[in-house]
């Protein structure tokens, strides 16, 4: 494996690439298409976000391409490479020399995602012996020098505390720490600061932000929160019903959306400048059974700009005038059959604002 | 922050009115313990939403709480209605209760998994023998549809068998059957996608208005509570900060504490000037808070009386009111409503 060692270390080109990834689990009530054809890839020192509501898919797709599912009952198909190298459907064995070392992942919940019978010391440096081969007094130091790194005031105290002897902000850097240990060359953020205060939420994002820029590393954001990757990402990717629906740099994103979806995910958050008690836009409903996804687009169902060919023809990723940006949409925010729903909710979601959004 | 003051009190049809609310609650037999609401003072109009915001462990939670009595509060006053809740019986808060209702954070935890939701939303009323079995129902339907949930798959489902966004409409039917003055809401929407997320709140809003509904709205999620809120009131570390109407508040934050939540709002564009507020680290241990000004250790504008001296309460015109020794300048606008009052 020392072939991804020298590989992935150059410092530009493409570091992952993921073509047609469909991940599918066997369940008693069929097959579970959780991810479905998706593509996309991610250079060398650039930050990914990918957004998507609870069942999208987005925390499947960051797993399966560390190869963290379970293989029983997981049908994989499509490709994965890292640095070049194809790495989908390697044995847990193989895909150990990758861990920690080329990837790593800080996940949601910081708490359950520590051992809380060990001292943070030692869970730092067990990667850094395992890992690294490195001799018991470096990894110490070493530890030490990463948990400055990420902020934390009097490290080497810190090291010979347990986990529940630290805030959730603390311990949110201590996973990033362990993450960081190893100087991976791509590092997963799955939702890393939903269960955290505002005030520490930016403080994690700029911390992670800047070891990006320090390290030249890769990011991949996975998160449901489109103003935590708009200040915090190069790329967006949404993700609905295990598929891509969107994808563009952050900037084009934000000008130019062309999904409806991605554009009433926007409206429906409570946006700070607006006067309150501003009526929030929704998207009735809920993301689709993915046993069962429906036919044609599978927004269609919920969208409220789709007509009778969105229920019927399943529309292809396209591109859009800028280069770099896809959409999924037969009826794109612009074109005049949007603009001209667009025009008539906006009207009546100011004058029927009394009734109740029925969630089905 | 140390609003002890009660300047911001007001006069009206109040519903409630709560003074000095201290919450402690002792760590063990080591003397110590957690202050977590240390003398506050609050009241809300009929009709109106009072958010209460601030990061975990402010005591947000536990003041609401506190004044439906849930624990007792360690010492001060609530007075819901014109009646003292402190003071009253088992039985009469009870039934003081029925007036008052709670929805929670996790809307799956807290309702219970081996019932048909219908029961769920009609037990309050058989418990209180309210009407004939045949008026129940009607009322468990008539609320089941307004909430937007279908009284027949109630009937027959479980709460498992419905998404969390639904279980909160569920529950916010069950505390909506007795017919209740004031809702307190605990984090309603804090676990849910931003999608639901905005349907329960438009769902609350009109809730709202065709119940004649007052509610306390606690989240830390401040866009949401500025959405939803018409006077909003600022926690730190069991202190109140500042209180304002909800527009007042976010156009012109004079707390610096105020100030650093609303910078560190992740905003949904990337055009958006990145502020990096400037506060550091975390609140401190309630069980030991700074002496003073309870935020003085994390202020930018923090000096040697804010570690010595604890900031009241004040007014600084058109009902907005902060407790800091060094607020920031707030251009008063509604100098008429100053002049007249």
């Amino acid at each position: 494996m020392s072939g991804f060692q020298s590989a992935s270390r150059s410092s530009e080109g493409t570091l992952l690439e993921v073509t047609d990834l469909c991940t599918h689990f066997r369940t008693e009530r069929g097959l579970v298409r959780a991810v479905d054809g998706v593509t996309f890839s991610i250079e060398r020192g650039k930050a990914l976000g990918i957004v998507g509501e609870s069942g999208s898919g987005k925390t499947v797709l960051s797993r399966a391409i560390m190869g963290l599912l379970p293989k029983r009952g997981t049908v994989q198909s499509g490709s994965v490479r890292f640095a070049g190298q194809e790495i989908l459907g390697l044995s847990a064995r193989q895909m150990r020399h990758l861990w920690g070392r080329e990837m790593s992942m800080i996940f949601q919940d910081p708490m359950s995602s520590l051992n809380p019978l060990m001292k943070v010391g030692r869970q730092i440096t067990e990667p850094l012996k395992i890992h690294l081969d490195m001799p018991r007094d470096d990894a110490r130091q070493t530890a030490e020098r990463l948990l400055k790194d990420v902020r934390i005031p009097e490290a080497a105290r810190r090291l010979n505390q347990y986990p529940h002897e630290l805030s959730g902000g603390m311990r949110q850097r201590v996973m990033i720490a362990i993450a960081l240990a190893c100087g991976p060359t791509l590092l997963f953020a799955d939702e890393p600061t939903t269960a955290l205060d505002v005030t520490v939420q930016a403080q994690i994002l700029d911390l992670i932000g800047e070891q990006r820029r320090d390290r030249n590393m890769s990011v991949i954001l996975v998160t449901h929160d489109l103003g935590v990757v708009a200040g915090h990402t190069d790329e967006i990717a949404v993700m609905y019903a295990g598929r891509l629906v969107e994808k563009a740099s952050t900037r084009e994103l934000f000008a130019n959306m062309k999904m409806p979806y991605t554009k009433s995910l926007l409206r429906s958050i409570p946006k700070i400048d607006e006067p309150s008690h501003t009526r929030l836009m929704t998207i009735p409903g809920r993301p689709p059974d993915l046993v069962n996804p429906p036919k044609g687009c599978r927004f269609a169902p919920r969208c409220a700009y789709a007509r009778d060919r969105c229920h019927v023809e399943d529309p292809p990723l396209v591109a859009a005038e800028q280069p770099d940006h896809v959409y999924a949409c037969w009826y794109p925010v612009g074109s005049p059959e949007f603009e001209e729903r667009d025009a008539e909710i906006l009207t009546q979601s100011v004058s029927i604002g009394a009734t109740v959004g029925v969630e089905t | 922050m140390a609003g002890t003051g009660k300047a911001h009190l007001r006069d009206g049809d109040l519903v409630l009115r709560v003074e000095d609310l201290v919450m402690e609650f002792p760590i063990g037999r080591t003397g110590l313990k957690v202050n977590a609401v240390s003398g506050i003072s609050l009241d809300v109009i009929r009709g109106e939403t009072l958010g209460l915001v601030g990061e975990s462990g402010c005591g947000k939670s536990t003041t609401g709480r506190a004044v439906m009595q849930l624990p007792r509060p360690t010492s001060g006053s609530v007075l819901f209605e014109g009646q003292e809740l402190t003071a009253m019986s088992g039985t009469s808060m009870r039934e003081a209760r029925t007036k008052m209702q709670m929805i929670f954070q996790d809307p799956i935890s807290s309702l219970n998994p081996r019932r048909k939701v219908r029961d769920i939303v009609m037990e309050p009323l058989t418990i209180w023998k309210r009407g004939s079995a045949a008026e129940r129902s009607t009322r468990v339907d008539a609320v089941l549809e307004d909430v937007g949930i279908d009284p027949t798959r109630a009937a027959e489902s479980q709460p498992h068998q419905f998404s969390g966004g639904q279980c909160q409409r569920i529950s916010i039917a069950r505390s909506l059957v007795l017919d209740p003055t004031m809702i307190i809401c605990d984090e309603p929407v804090s676990a849910l996608d931003v999608s639901v997320q905005a349907q329960v709140l438009n769902l609350l809003e009109d809730l709202k208005a065709r119940y004649g509904l007052t509610l306390i709205f606690i989240a830390h999620d401040l866009a949401v509570v500025k959405n939803i809120s018409d006077r909003v009131a600022v926690m730190y570390l069991g202190k109140l900060c500042e209180v304002a109407s909800s527009d007042d508040l976010y156009a012109r934050p004079a707390h610096p504490y105020t100030k650093v939540l609303l910078d560190s709002i992740p905003v949904p564009d990337p055009e958006a000037e990145l502020h990096h507020a400037d506060v550091v680290g975390e609140p401190p241990s309630p069980v030991l808070p700074p002496s003073g000004c309870r935020f003085h250790p994390r202020c930018p504008r923090a000096d040697e009386q804010c570690s010595v001296e604890e900031p009241q309460l004040r007014d600084l015109g058109g009902a907005h009111f902060v407790a800091c020794h060094h607020p920031y300048e707030v251009p008063v606008v509604l100098t008429t409503s100053a002049a007249t009052a």
